[in-house]
């Protein structure tokens, strides 16, 4: 790991949903039993179920899973940005001591983008077409900061040469359209940065990105994390980029947080089988030609979700028993996984 | 299916099965007043029965070669040979029945179904195009298909909303092997999927090249995918191929600075003490195909750039047997030394 951050220090004593034991250090947040739903027109459709996760000052943790997985309406729920109308939050989220969860919507403007931002996967349609970048990342500052205009202007060149862009000067005066791919979602990290915020929830951010543009990306994401103490959350499905850019990996499958560990030691030895499942699907792993590992199924719909393990039924290590409730289950070096077998599988990971 | 077999051996096999010449696709700006050089001179055959991938940036002109392989598009500059036969010097209704032996699959699984078609209708829908068999006959060849890339009958009433992404990929496949084509051309047809079903679409793809002997052209920005199913790869860089040669060599020995770099940059899921440091981050992003750089194309950002890259085009040459490459520097051993690593050598 070349980051400041030691990984199992914060993570050694905090397992999911476990009482803070008081010897680690104060997390930067706790989500502790979160549950979302949704309201249709036939009733409340459940979205996610009691997920727990706390994260550490300046840590960085990989969100995986496949789509419909619930990965991107949890970070969506920790700035609040779900419609309030239809989305129905439980449980709480604490930030730095405070509950998110139940906080007055003008106090929780004072928190976004102050004291969390998050950057999407499609830079384009965040971007305003018609406002200058510098315009847009000054209003970002201005609506936390009392400054005039003329030093909003100056904080914005400041951000847009330390996300790496080149003639700031000139290119704070342009708009979203005049800009590439790579040049907008780095317009969005200097814009969610610019506040130096404590965390920073970043959804997809390299997907709509080349191999060689994501590269550069998630390289300047883990140095300014590195640099300022930002944590950050990294949802993604790309196992890759979690590797590269993160500390931990937390693993969700149909609503429910089903594994969190270091990421090195997830990699190598994944103790729930979805996680094993996902990363032994990589082309990489399998021999040339031959033939690709997949898992079998897909993830159940929300109104149809069963009793007990939700993997079971594309479960090659399913057996009698799991369709009991699964508690996430300990293993030591701040791991855990919702499997009642986990201490007896010994599951591949990413390493032949 | 023996007899789709024999439809699909009887030619393609001396030759190439596509052959590429000095090919250039061009497209007017919005204004008029300039060009976009979305292909400008690509060369290259592909072999009946292989896979063949095509791997490259964003604007590239990867799918836009997609298209032109098979017929989408026509050619403002060269050649697109069929087996040796040149499709611009064919008539209407000779081409109309030429073209259904190459067939392409596109990348978004809900934009090439019509949502309001059932899965049936839309698979027997190219039968019917072309006019073959009746209504019963057609029907039960749709079946017939559906059955064979994985789908219960049951699908064939449904309607696409009804089915997941990779289901809906299947679809897409089933409807053009019921024109039993000899070509398909993937264009980032597993890039939508979830990666835990990318490997059974990709799986379906292997036994059914094996099954009907297809060649496959394979466009993707996936490099683990490219290098796990191709016999060859090709790298497009701006409108032009920098490297092309069997899989194994360009992923493993890469030639060309590009593709080295282009390789690097993909994520590997690695714990950190398996990861060795071998990254090369590419400078900026690739320049706009309206005015292309001198010379080499990839010179703005190559780590290896000359002085005689900026003058001179680089030929498009044999350095290996059944490996070429585009770049003055590049040699059987590898790709020309890094300007940095070099400087900090000496």
């Amino acid at each position: 790991m070349t980051g400041a951050i030691d990984i199992s220090a914060p993570t050694a004593t905090r397992v999911a949903g476990m009482p803070d034991a008081g010897v680690s250090p104060q997390p930067l947040l706790e989500v502790r039993d979160l549950s979302l739903s949704f309201a249709t027109a036939r009733g409340a459709l459940p979205i996610t179920r009691n997920v727990n996760f706390t994260i550490a000052p300046g840590e960085r943790v990989g969100l995986v899973g496949e789509s419909g997985c619930g990965k991107t309406v949890t970070g969506l729920s920790l700035l609040r940005l779900l419609p309030p109308q239809s989305a129905r939050i439980q449980g709480d989220i604490l930030f730095n001591g405070t509950n998110l969860a139940t906080l007055s919507p003008r106090r929780m403007r004072a928190v976004r983008g102050r004291e969390i931002a998050m950057i999407f996967q499609e830079p384009m349609s965040a971007l305003d077409p018609v406002f200058t970048v510098g315009d847009q990342i000054s209003e970002a500052y201005r609506i936390h900061f009392p400054v005039s205009r003329a030093e909003g202007r100056e904080r914005a060149i400041a951000a847009l040469r330390e996300v790496g862009i080149p003639a700031p000067e000139r290119r704070c005066d342009e708009y979203p359209h005049q800009l590439s791919g790579g040049m907008r979602q780095r317009v969005m990290i200097a814009m969610a940065l610019i506040c130096k915020p404590k965390l920073l929830v970043a959804d997809e951010p390299t997907t709509a990105l080349d191999v060689t543009v994501q590269a550069q990306i998630t390289d300047l994401l883990r140095s300014l994390s590195e640099r300022t103490g930002t944590a950050l959350i990294f949802i993604t499905h790309d196992l890759g980029v979690v590797a590269e850019t993160c500390t931990r990996m937390i693993t969700m499958y149909a609503g429910e947080v089903v594994e969190d560990a270091p990421v090195d030691d997830v990699l190598t030895r994944p103790r729930h089988p979805y996680t094993s499942g996902l990363l032994r699907s990589l082309p990489s792993l399998s021999p040339r030609r031959g033939v690709l590992a997949s898992i079998p199924g897909r993830v159940p719909s929300p109104n149809a979700m069963p009793a007990g393990c939700r993997f079971r039924a594309r479960c090659s290590h399913a057996v009698a028993g799991c369709e009991q409730k699964q508690p996430m289950v300990e293993s030591g070096n701040g791991r855990a996984a919702r499997c009642w077998r986990a201490p007896e599988l010994v599951l591949p990971g990413a390493v032949n | 299916m023996s007899g789709m077999r024999d439809h699909n051996r009887n030619s393609g096999i001396l030759s190439g099965i596509l052959a590429v010449r000095d090919l250039r696709i061009l497209f007017p700006t919005r204004d008029g007043r300039d060009t976009v050089k979305a292909i400008d001179g690509m060369d290259f055959e592909v072999r009946a029965g292989e896979t063949f991938g095509i791997i490259g940036e964003s604007g590239s002109g990867k799918t836009t070669l997609g298209r032109a392989l098979v017929s989408l598009l026509p050619p403002s500059h060269g050649q697109i040979l069929h087996d040796g036969t040149d499709l611009a010097a064919l008539s209407t209704s000779a081409f109309r029945k030429h073209r259904r032996d190459y067939q392409i699959i596109f990348q978004d699984p809900n934009a090439a179904l019509n949502p309001r078609m059932t899965i049936i209708d839309s698979v027997v829908e190219p039968l019917e195009i072309m006019g073959e068999g009746d209504h019963a006959s057609r029907h039960r060849r749709g079946i017939e298909v559906l059955e064979r890339v994985g789908l219960a009958a049951e699908a064939a009433d449904r309607y696409p909303h009804q089915l997941s992404g990779g289901q809906k990929q299947r679809v897409n496949i089933a409807r053009v092997l019921t024109l039993r084509p000899k070509v398909i051309v993937c264009d980032e047809v597993v890039a939508a999927l979830d990666v835990s079903i990318r490997g059974d679409v990709l799986n379906l793809f292997a036994d059914l090249q094996r099954e009907f002997g297809l060649t496959y052209v394979f466009i993707t920005h996936d490099i683990s995918v490219v290098s796990h199913i191709s016999d060859r790869i090709a790298v497009t860089y701006l409108g032009k191929l920098m490297e092309l040669g069997p899989a194994e060599d360009v992923v493993e020995r890469p030639l060309h600075p590009y593709t080295r770099a282009l390789l690097s940059a993909e994520p590997l899921p690695l714990p950190s003490h398996l990861r060795v440091d071998r990254r090369i981050i590419l400078e900026g992003e690739i320049p706009s195909p309206v005015a292309p750089p001198s010379g080499c194309r990839f010179r703005t950002r190559c780590p290896s750039v000359q002085p005689r890259c900026a003058k001179e085009v680089p030929a498009w040459r044999d350095v290996k047997p059944g490996h070429r490459v585009a770049c003055h520097f590049a040699t059987a051993d590898g790709p020309p030394p890094d300007n940095q690593k070099a400087q900090r050598a000496s």
